[in-house]
């Protein structure tokens, strides 16, 4: 098989693959259990600190 | 619980990305990468991107100085070098363009605009005149035209100097000048204008097909010589009757 | 000691400037160079004399803040000043598509030198100095730190300011490489390299050094954005000089790898500088503005990574039906269309961020300018995506309709939320206690908006009925419209764009008004307080 081939059968299927569950894995992350009440708290980050407090 | 124990252990590492701006950048710049490396290396390996095609050649040193014009002015804002395999554009501009007639285009001059026409394939579409008359006043010969005028390329004596040095830096990047044609640069433009040229014919073996003629019809060789020579050369270096499409597809 | 030393630099770089200025090969060159030594000059008599004057005090300055906000100031005066030239430079070549005459038959003021210098000025110039100044507003404040490296922003503003007239002169003079919103010469290039690497430097140091335990999601975007352009800027740039003492050089790819360079190049130009760090403006000024924390932060997580990671690939959409190989057209027409996800993931982030707060849209026109650039983000990445496609890009691409959908961008998304961000920024920073006056901020944004619908809707119009004229065939299959025919039909039409033009700079020269009033402390009359008026 040539290289264009392989190449072309790899991206159909395992990276495709690879790609659909890093996906999946940065879902997953992004909304487990216990991580609300810490993004909303950096949610506020912007209201803070108008001022510099040496 | 062990599982909770091991759902604590990368919870903790996941808060490490949100907090350590290193690991972030470096994180983001591998995520960003994947995507030109996936589709721009294997451009320079993969047999099928450029096909040999005959008659193909390293610009002389005229066409290269007129191309250098024809970058410096910004055509390719208004004017595209591709014409797409489209049964409308062949029929107006030409065969499609095959990538291997833009293979020594530094940088490549496709377009993303068609303000005015195609030029990809302009070389032997009008007289040398009409070129001469259209960049003094394109409206006398086009009403229509919204192209500016360019009535200094006619005045402005072509500065060629240091030709060599692009055919060197040409060279640096692989494109195949060898010594005689670096060597013999400046000589190669006066022979151009001059079919008189006693090395007209040395010329041609250098630069099979190259067109030699005074382009602009002046006593100097002047920018309008060299932006002549290269529109008049744009397309014209594949001989379509021999072409076999076959043997290229892709 | 370090006065000494900075000022042989600054010595060393006129000697080499006024070396270069002399052996120049071309005009544009030789003009660069003696640029470079006047810049140098300045630095060195601004070093000299430094001791003389006071030295800079972490809370000089007007709206006194305890962070750096003297070059953030400068940036907004910079952002403003870049803005009014580049919109007066693309009114400008509007008109001149509709009536030739006005390109003078002079080199300098072609159609084809002064197009780079309007994409230039507007992306780079006013977006680029609307990025730096907001980031290091943002960053300094979403970490609870100044800016790292103490003058090192200042290099970074004045370099970047150099880079900008050196591009704008040469353009104009004849020094454009023709790469597509890379069009600056190889010296220009590098020198901008430099001040991008100070840049990134000041950002990273400001992040390691915050007070806040975590990294607000605005700074990711912006700090993507920073290397991401650093990558893109490198390897697009990457060429041969034909001599160190002139402009040309020859690009180190040639053909099709780098046509898909450029495009690589390119639609992450505007992915990148456009989209992502304009993104980090949105995620800190629209929550702000409205005073509520943004609809939801996971959301912003994964628009961020799905953002970065798809925008990478769709530059062959740029070459589609062209001598690329056509499995690399595939790949960028699928994730074209994929990022549409995001993009819109982003768009419902930013405009849902006003649940509860969307009658403050009737009383603050600020408000409304940052909403309306986000909706004109949600319009814009959907007809992207959609002009990806091939077969509508077979009618689309080399039209008008590009050119229109990219100013709905340009001109909706990216200017809309800079001025938001202004009106947002020149009270705090000038210590005003309100602008001067918000209905003409209405003005404004009205101006605005009915100039991008005429721009948009004439270039719609433009754009699909020349890609059918020219595809336009008879009952005999000849072709029916010759090229000229449908440059005439089209001549209305750029006759309308011009004109939205004109209504967007009038509407953008009426918040220069406005912000110079404000920076003044000034409240329009009759906008006073009654108690103020009736003193």
């Amino acid at each position: 098989m040539d290289t264009y081939s392989l190449l072309r059968g790899f991206a159909d299927s395992w990276a495709l693959l690879a790609m659909f569950l890093i996906f999946v894995g940065i879902i997953v992350w992004t909304f487990r259990p216990g991580s609300r009440a810490k993004h909303d708290d950096i949610a506020r980050i912007p209201f803070r600190n108008d001022r510099l407090e040496d | 619980m062990a599982n909770e124990s091991t759902s604590q252990s990368l919870l903790k590492r996941h808060a490490k990305i949100e907090r350590n701006a290193t690991l972030l950048l470096v994180l983001a710049f591998v995520v960003v990468t994947i995507g030109g490396i996936v589709e721009i290396a294997p451009l320079f390996y993969l047999q099928n991107t450029i096909e040999k095609v005959a008659g193909v050649r390293p610009y002389s040193p005229l066409e290269l100085l007129g191309r250098q014009i024809y970058v410096r002015e910004g055509c390719y804002v208004c004017h595209s070098q591709m014409i797409r395999p489209m049964r409308d554009e062949v029929e107006r501009y030409g065969h499609y363009s095959l990538a291997a007639e833009s293979m020594y285009d530094r940088p490549f001059q496709w377009g993303s605009k068609r303000t005015g026409p195609d030029l990809a394939r302009v070389g032997g579409r009008y007289s040398d005149e009409w070129h001469a008359d259209h960049m003094e006043d394109p409206r006398a010969l086009v009403p229509e035209s919204v192209m500016p005028a360019y009535p200094w390329l006619a005045e402005t004596k072509l500065d060629f100097k240091y030709v060599a040095d692009h055919l060197r830096a040409n060279r640096v990047l692989g494109v195949p000048y060898s010594d005689e044609m670096v060597a013999m640069a400046v000589t190669d433009i006066h022979a151009q204008v001059d079919p008189d040229h006693e090395e007209a014919e040395a010329l041609l073996e250098r630069y099979p097909g190259a067109q030699q003629r005074n382009f602009d019809g002046r006593d100097k060789i002047t920018e309008l010589d060299a932006m002549i020579a290269y529109m008049q050369m744009l397309g014209t270096l594949v001989d379509f009757s021999t072409y076999d499409a076959q043997a290229n597809a892709r | 000691m370090v006065t000494g030393l900075k000022l042989s630099i600054y010595g060393l770089i006129a000697i080499f400037a006024a070396m270069a200025a002399n052996w120049g090969h071309d005009l544009a060159y030789r003009v660069n160079a003696l640029v470079v030594l006047a810049a140098a000059a300045i630095a060195f008599w601004w070093t000299m004399t430094r001791e003389a004057r006071p030295a800079d005090g972490p809370t000089d300055g007007p709206g006194a803040s305890g962070y750096m906000d003297d070059v953030v100031r400068a940036g907004v005066i910079a952002t403003v000043i870049w803005g009014i030239v580049g919109f007066a430079a693309g009114t400008y070549i509007a008109f001149q598509l509709a009536f030739p005459v006005l390109n003078w038959d002079l080199p300098w003021t072609s159609f084809g030198r002064l197009r780079p210098l309007h994409t230039s000025a507007v992306i780079f110039a006013f977006g680029g100095n609307a990025l730096i100044c907001t980031s290091f507003y943002i960053v300094q404040r979403t970490c609870a730190a100044r800016l790292w490296g103490g003058n090192l922003a200042w290099y970074v503003f004045w370099g970047y300011q150099l880079v900008i007239v050196l591009a704008a002169t040469s353009y104009v003079l004849g020094g454009s490489e023709s790469k597509e919103y890379a069009e600056p010469a190889w010296h220009i290039d590098l020198l901008l390299t430099v001040v991008w690497v100070g840049y990134l430097a000041v950002f990273m140091g400001t992040l390691i050094r915050r007070k806040e335990p975590h990294i607000y999601v605005a700074n990711w975007f912006f700090l993507s954005f920073i290397v991401t352009v650093a990558m893109l800027h490198v390897v697009r740039n990457a060429s041969v000089p034909v001599s160190i003492w002139g402009s040309t050089s020859y690009s180190a790819f040639a053909g099709v790898q780098d046509a898909l360079t450029q495009w690589w190049y390119g639609h992450n130009a505007v992915g990148f500088f456009l989209t992502a760090g304009f993104l980090g403006m949105m995620y800190y000024f629209v929550p702000k503005q409205c005073e509520r924390p943004v609809y939801s932060y996971r959301l912003s997580i994964i628009h961020f990574w799905a953002l970065i990671f798809l925008y990478i690939w769709a530059g062959p959409h740029h070459l589609h039906y062209t001598a690329l190989p056509d499995w690399a057209q595939t790949l960028g027409m699928v994730f074209s269309i994929i990022l549409w996800m995001p993009s819109w993931g982003g768009m419902i982030n930013g405009l849902m961020t006003l649940q509860g707060a969307w009658d403050k849209l009737r009383t603050d026109p600020v408000l409304r300018m940052l909403v309306v650039s986000v909706g004109f983000y949600g319009m814009a990445t959907f007809e992207g995506p959609m002009m990806s496609i091939k077969a509508v890009n077979s009618l689309s691409h080399y039209t008008d309709w590009t050119i229109g959908h990219v100013h709905s961008g340009a001109l909706g998304w990216n200017g809309m939320i800079t001025f938001g961000a202004l009106y947002f920024l020149v009270p705090r920073l000038w210590g005003a206690a309100r602008l001067y006056s918000l209905s003409l901020v209405s003005w404004h944004f009205w101006l605005a908006t009915i100039g991008i619908v005429l721009y948009a809707a004439s270039m719609w119009v433009t754009g699909i009925m020349e890609g059918l004229m020219w595809r336009e065939t008879d009952a005999h299959g000849f072709l029916v419209n010759s090229f000229a025919d449908t440059v005439a039909a089209k001549m209305p039409m750029y006759v309308v764009r011009a004109l939205g033009g004109v209504l967007y700079i009038t509407g953008a020269l009426i918040m220069v008004w406005n912000l110079w009033q404000t920076a003044k402390g000034r409240v329009r009359g009759s906008e006073a307080p009654a108690a103020v008026a009736a003193e």
